[in-house]
């Protein structure tokens, strides 16, 4: 299935026979396999609105990332939250979609400061498991008429209903960055500098710790500021003469190309092995590691969002995923797998099983939407009964 | 505006109810004397008053859980309020329903400023959260007028914004966790110090749903370094249209102030007489402050007033000190105060894209010669968050009404040119019969569906947000057995 218009797509998912698999640009086919359908968003393209001055953008789901970025950057703007390309990382080959960003919530280095791909959403229009298609949020900065489905959407991985639409908040690019870097912390040592960093005034837009062997033999943390020329230098000297005393400072493609490393996660891409994401609090992300360590069976890890992001790779055993999810339990957080063999993917849920009146809440939101659990069934949740896997 | 009539069937059960409250809460956390009962009668839009069955202030999630699950067996509908801050009539009960108070529930749990988080009971003032940490330069960034009342349980409810969220976002963007009671007693936890959610984003859906969902009890949210230094601008403009070219000029240059307010002509000579403010007679003023470091604040300064120049102010004033800087902005904060003084008035909160400034503040023009109501406009327009005040005599028959139906235009036109009705302040009963004309028959039930997902009965908050006639079945259903 190929919708090529809002109301192709109703008509798809009310004529649906069985379970759909919902496709933006194929770029993170990480979830397990699945018999059913798969729809396609890329019919559903095109660049409805864009006012730099209003800071806003109204696009088809479907339309490629790389044609909304190259359209901001004429005008001097971007998607702020600085979606990862995930080709590199997952092996695939696509074109990765707004839509796909979006239902995925992917956000980069910048969303510890500027915050997620949710929070630059303004408006969605969505057809739900049923065929109807619903409308909420706009494209006006403030709004809180009736409920934020618009932050249900984001992050509900298609299974809620597949994406239409989508209205986003766009931000200028600054005309400078500059990253300052310094190598051979331990991760500890590493995270807390990255903590002291965002506590300052400085703006700080970027907090990144890469361990020893992804980018050389030494361990490497990053710290990035932007904005207007002056204000990076005084940020700069203040940082340098601060928490970042001891690093150095590196500016244009030099320092674009290392976040754009962290971004996609791209040291990581050619290790072996299950690849999670985990979120924490920032301080815990050195005390998670460490206790995986003990328990051995970790690679190296990308330490983002001042370390409350890891990237990190385990050996793909079941025992390693539950020791993995039972220490993030414990400090408060959650674990997702984001690459692995289709057998070890067919073992260990893509999400965190979630706290049981949670879940409860989960379920009955999808049974509201997707009533017959058609959309990417099994993805979030247990497969739903009477549905083949 | 109307409210639903009361059901005979839940106050008949008042001894009863009261009864089982005893039984779990102390006794100086209920409140059914009718003198007592009048506090809580309603909340900041004071033209709609009725008094609840009952009032509890509970001190702790605890005592929240005990009430509500008393409540939801009996299937008396429960009003959150958290400090009756709300233009919308967020908080506004009915005589069939108890006001569940939240400002006992006042501590500060936790401050963790490497993680740059502060968990508080839910019944903190916002104010008072930015006062908790500011000892070691932070604060929390969402600044509702209101801030040194409010309580955070109510800007989650409302999804609250304020004049600095151009850069710092609403209180959505700035909410990490939340622990909350659902209707039925039972306690949650929703996000927490870290980021983003593990499924679907819950806590995102609950910010911003005006008490209908659950009880927010604890929230964990982000606070910022302060930063080194603010420093505002005045530009007058001898047309709205002018100004509004000018904000668009400055966000296209890619400078985000931190704040852009406008006043209009009417609202200038009104908050110049009442404040001594000493503004320039014109049409249209900008205060546009900007955030950092002396040299950075210069810098950005710069391309601001180039581009303010551009447009031909009558006036444009940069502040040299903080007497200054605190002159600039005295007329704007007391706005509200100033328009108060020259009669009642209504406060609208509608949004509209940046660009339909200029026809949007010509037709409201018009429409104010038409029905003889004067307005003042004083807005964040860096984000198009507008608040006509519209003046009144509350003690001339017929003209509340006569206001109200001037105030649905204005928020029908809002949406006519792509924005919204409410920006900041919530639905409450205030925007709730027009909610069909900003959302399809479509759109409303999924949010009604969201609602039974999580208070099935339809105890919560229940003559809110949605148009009563659309809501009647739900809040009026089988579901719904008294006592």
């Amino acid at each position: 299935m190929r919708p090529e218009s809002e109301s192709q797509l109703v008509e798809a998912l009310r004529d649906a026979g069985g379970p759909v698999e919902v496709r933006g640009g194929s770029t993170r086919l990480a979830w397990r396999p699945m018999a059913g359908d798969v729809l396609e968003t890329g019919g559903l393209s095109g660049v409805r609105l864009y006012e730099p001055g209003a800071q806003t953008l109204v696009a088809g789901a479907g339309t490629p990332l790389a044609e909304i970025e190259a359209l901001l950057a004429e005008k001097g703007q971007r998607l702020a939250f600085e979606p990862m390309e995930a080709q590199a990382l997952m092996g695939t080959s696509g074109t990765a979609t707004l839509g796909g960003v979006i239902a995925a919530n992917i956000s980069g280095p910048r969303r510890v400061q500027a915050g997620a791909a949710r929070d630059f959403l303004l408006g969605v229009r969505f057809v739900d498991g049923a065929g109807t298609l619903v409308s909420n949020g706009g494209r006006v900065m403030k709004n809180v008429t009736g409920y934020d489905l618009v932050k249900m959407m984001a992050g509900s991985w298609g299974t809620l209903g597949v994406l239409s639409e989508v209205s986003l908040k766009v931000l200028a690019t600054p005309p400078v960055e500059c990253t300052l870097m310094l190598r051979g912390l331990d991760v500890a040592a590493g995270v807390a500098r990255l903590c002291a960093a965002m506590g300052t005034p400085y703006d700080v837009t970027g907090t990144a710790h890469l361990e020893a062997g992804l980018a050389g033999a030494e361990s490497l943390t990053l710290v990035r500021i932007e904005g207007l020329p002056g204000s990076v230098a005084h940020r700069r000297h203040a940082l340098l003469a601060g928490v970042c005393s001891g690093f150095e400072s590196v500016e244009g493609e030099e320092s674009a190309a290392l976040w754009r490393a962290v971004r996609d996660v791209t040291p990581l891409a050619d290790l072996a092995g299950a690849v999670w994401q985990v979120s924490v609090k920032p301080t815990d992300g050195p005390r998670l590691l460490a206790a995986l360590e003990t328990a051995g069976g970790r690679g190296p890890a990308i330490c983002d969002w001042s370390g409350g992001r890891l990237w990190l790779v385990l050996e793909e055993s079941a025992a390693a995923a539950a020791r993995l999810r039972a220490e993030v339990a414990a400090l408060g957080g959650h674990a997702t797998l984001m690459r692995a063999s289709e057998a070890h993917r067919a073992e260990v849920p893509m999400f965190k099983p979630q706290a049981p009146g949670v879940a409860r809440l989960a379920e009955r939101l999808r049974a509201t939407f997707d009533p017959r659990g058609i959309l990417n069934p099994g993805l979030m949740a247990a497969m739903p009964v009477g549905v083949p896997a | 505006m109307q409210m639903p009539q009361p059901d005979p069937r839940v106050l008949a059960l008042k001894p009863r109810l009261l009864t089982e409250l005893r039984a779990v809460l102390p006794e100086d956390a209920i409140i059914e004397a009718p003198a007592e009962l009048l506090a809580y009668e309603c909340d900041a839009l004071s033209a709609y008053r009725c008094p609840p069955l009952a009032v509890v202030l509970p001190r702790s999630t605890e005592e929240v859980a005990a009430a509500l699950k008393i409540c939801h067996a009996l299937g008396v509908p429960v009003v959150p309020r958290g400090a009756g801050t709300s233009l919308a009539g967020g908080a506004l009960p009915t005589a069939d329903s108890v006001v569940l108070g939240l400002m006992r529930m006042t501590a500060v749990l936790e401050t963790d400023y490497a993680n740059r988080l502060i968990r508080v009971e839910a019944g903190r003032t916002n104010l008072s959260v930015s006062g908790a940490v500011e000892a070691e330069g932070f604060f929390y960034a969402p600044d509702p007028s209101s801030q040194l009342a409010c309580a955070i349980a109510g800007n989650i409810a409302m999804n609250s914004g304020g004049a600095h969220c151009l850069k710092y976002g609403v209180t959505t963007n700035n909410l990490l966790g939340v622990k909350m009671v659902l209707m039925d007693g039972e306690i949650i936890e929703l996000g927490g110090a870290h980021l983003d959610a593990g499924g679907l984003d819950l806590m995102g859906l609950v910010c911003g749903s005006e008490g209908q969902l659950g009880v927010v009890t604890e929230a964990t949210l982000r606070i910022l370094p302060k930063p080194e230094g603010a420093r505002p601008v005045l530009v007058g403009y001898a047309s709205s249209e002018i100004a509004g070219a000018c904000v668009s000029d400055i966000i296209e240059a890619g400078v985000v102030p931190v704040a852009i307010e406008f006043m209009d002509g009417p609202c200038i000579r009104a908050c110049d007489d009442f404040s001594g403010a000493g503004y320039p007679d014109c049409e249209a003023l900008l205060i546009i402050e900007v955030e950092g470091s002396d040299a950075e604040i210069e810098e950005q300064l710069a391309v601001i007033l180039e581009i303010a120049r551009r447009h031909d102010p009558v006036e444009l004033r940069e502040s040299t000190s903080p007497e200054e800087s605190a002159r600039i902005w005295l007329g704007r904060k007391s706005a509200f105060g100033a328009m108060g003084q020259i009669n009642d008035y209504m406060c609208l909160d509608g949004t509209i894209p940046v660009n339909a400034l200029p026809l949007v503040l010509r037709r409201i023009g018009e429409m104010s010669r038409a029905c003889g109501l004067d307005v003042g406009n004083v807005f964040h327009a860096g984000d198009g968050n507008m608040h006509p005040l519209i003046l009144y005599n509350a003690n001339t028959p017929g003209e509340l009404e006569k206001c109200e139906a001037f105030g649905a235009e204005i928020l029908k036109l809002c949406v006519e040119v792509g924005g919204c009705l409410t920006g900041e302040h919530g639905v409450g009963i205030e925007k709730r019969d027009l909610m069909e004309v900003q959302y399809a028959p479509a759109d409303l039930e999924a949010q009604m569906a969201v609602k039974d997902v999580f208070d099935p009965k339809w105890l919560l908050n229940p003559a809110k947000v949605f148009p009563l006639a659309v809501s009647a079945p739900r809040r009026e259903g089988d579901l719904r057995d008294v006592g």
